[in-house]
């Protein structure tokens, strides 16, 4: 085949486009959005510690309750041992591998549910039927089934986040427009082709929702395996420390499982943001 | 460029029925047409007389109750490449740039990458998009979407071009401009052309000939032969030779959309 020639074809003058909302914030605004953030978290500190200084007890009672200053201490001790370390990197293996396997199976089985329909008949029931227990329901037959410790952990982990990533995985396939698969068999695209250029594509906004929603019931069921059945992990540590009565160790690994929840998330976001580069940013109304 | 041993298609005594909630509609009867290659069919009709679905059963979508589709002496069986499919919602691949979508056919064909990038950019320069390669879908208007999804069928040389309302959803103004794009491109790229549309004005102005289909079952109620000379510019359509036609066509398709929409009769 010639090559096209470059001809002067068309009468249409292409008109400029803006990149998709993809120009960054002025850096003034940026700074106010900070400052106000920061100011949200300040707040919270302050009215904690107001509550627990005048010993409210208006119903719910602050008396026993740490001061921000002694939840402060006690994390600059418990940061300071070797210890405490070991709980949070038990914790971090188990939500990893537990996440890694839920992401897989997850989302390997939900793109054969979602598009094939005989996958769909034999593989959606027992998923169905098991999707409303909740995990904790499952931690002694867990005990039971799993040879080790971690293993059973490890397991009701995967399970927490398995469900939300299937589901919407599925969700995320069936939502396909069937228009994008006619015109990709009009190019030419075989089934396999299509399976890969239009349905894991079509379904990676939904696959990342999932992942996002399954990383944080993965954390539910990770700290409520540890209480239960733990001898290891953050949620361990926060149970035992109610139980030899150091309450400000119970805040601490509260905290401590808060900002790992949250690191997670946002970690997930931003890798699934770096996938997705077609979608247009997220625009709110306000400076 | 100009190939026109191929784009030959011959549709034979096509009948098409699907049922919907249990009931038999009869969308296509009888439809016989053979288009030369490198041809410029317009297929005109009111809306719901199935034009559409002759269009589909070349491309391959849908499968005739009755009678033959035939390309370039081989029976249509499925979808492929070799017949090209523009729809009226442009039906990019939103998570391509313009570029991606452009070579997708050709990497389907598992053309290497910098062939398939060097014709692609052949091929948006053809419909004026260049310096775009690297947009996303999202980012173009309607029109330049409809020209990115002209250039990634044309890219696979198709034998014939299938186009289904493809400016149906734009503005008076971007439609005139891209049914002149389109003439420019198909000069460049001669292919055979089936165009569906219900605007009388553009079937005359772009195409051959123009198949006036009666109301459901789609039937064909007349074949108009469109002589006017090419290059065609926009300025045809007040000439008196067009008026005629569209005269001829207008009336016809009136009675036609009077049979849709019973209830006014003069």
């Amino acid at each position: 085949m010639a090559a096209v020639p470059a001809a002067e074809t068309a009468p249409l003058v292409a008109a400029p486009v803006a990149r998709a909302a993809a120009a960054p914030a002025a850096p003034a605004g940026r700074w106010r959005r900070r400052a106000r953030r920061a100011a949200s978290l300040g707040l919270f500190f302050a009215l904690w510690h107001v509550a627990t200084e005048s010993n409210l007890a208006f119903y719910v009672r602050f008396q026993n309750i740490p001061a921000p200053a002694e939840v402060l201490a006690e994390a600059v001790d418990l940061f300071g041992t070797a210890g405490f370390y070991v709980h949070i990197l038990a914790s971090l293996e188990r939500i990893w591998l537990g996440f890694a396997i839920a992401g897989a199976l997850g989302i390997g089985l939900g793109l054969l549910i979602g598009w094939f329909r005989f996958a769909e008949d034999t593989l959606l029931p027992p998923i169905e039927l098991l999707r409303p227990i909740p995990a904790v329901a499952w931690v002694p037959l867990s005990i039971m089934l799993w040879p080790t410790e971690r293993s059973s952990i490890v397991f009701i982990t995967a399970l927490g986040a398995f469900f939300p990533i299937v589901l919407n995985t599925i969700h995320g396939v069936e939502g396909i427009d069937r228009q994008l698969v006619r015109a990709a068999t009009s190019l030419g695209a075989g089934r396999a082709a299509i399976f890969r250029e239009v349905v894991i594509p079509g379904a990676l906004p939904s696959i990342v929702t999932g992942l996002s929603v399954g990383m944080g019931v993965s954390w539910l069921c990770l700290i409520s395996a540890e209480m239960i059945s733990g001898q290891f992990g953050v949620g361990y540590f926060t149970w035992v420390a109610y139980g030899i009565v150091k309450y400000s160790q119970i805040v601490v690994g509260m905290l401590v499982i808060g900002v790992l929840g949250m690191v997670s998330s946002v970690l997930i976001r931003a890798i699934g943001a770096r996938c997705m580069p077609w979608l247009p940013r997220r625009v709110k109304d306000g400076a | 460029m100009t190939d026109d041993s191929t784009g030959r298609i011959e549709i034979d005594d096509l009948s098409i029925a699907y049922g919907v909630n249990g009931r038999r509609v009869e969308a296509v009867r009888r439809f016989t047409l053979t288009t030369t290659p490198g041809e410029f069919v317009a297929l005109l009709g009111p809306s719901g007389c199935g034009k559409t679905t002759v269009l589909n059963a070349v491309a391959g979508f849908v499968q005739p109750s009755n009678g033959t589709v035939v390309v370039d002496g081989e029976p249509v069986q499925g979808p492929g490449a070799d017949r090209g499919m523009v729809f009226q919602q442009p039906s990019l691949f939103p998570w391509k740039t313009v570029l991606g979508n452009v070579e997708f056919g050709l990497k389907m064909r598992g053309i290497k990458k910098t062939l398939r990038t060097s014709r692609a950019h052949a091929y948006l320069s053809l419909v004026g998009l260049t310096g775009f390669e690297d947009a996303y879908p999202a980012e173009l208007s309607g029109g330049m979407q409809q020209r990115v999804g002209i250039a990634r069928t044309l890219v696979n040389r198709p034998r014939v071009m299938l186009m289904d309302e493809p400016f149906g959803a734009l503005d008076a103004q971007t439609r005139l401009a891209m049914q002149e794009l389109l003439l420019d491109v198909w000069r460049e790229v001669r292919t055979t052309v089936i165009f569906v549309t219900h605007d009388i004005d553009e079937a005359l102005f772009l195409a051959d000939r123009v198949v006036v289909m009666t109301a459901r079952p789609g039937e064909i109620r007349d074949v108009v032969t469109v002589k006017l000379a090419r290059p065609r510019a926009a300025e045809v359509i007040a000439t008196a030779e067009f008026m005629a036609l569209k005269a001829r066509v207008f009336a016809q398709v009136r009675e036609e959309s009077a049979r849709v929409l019973p209830g006014r009769r003069r």
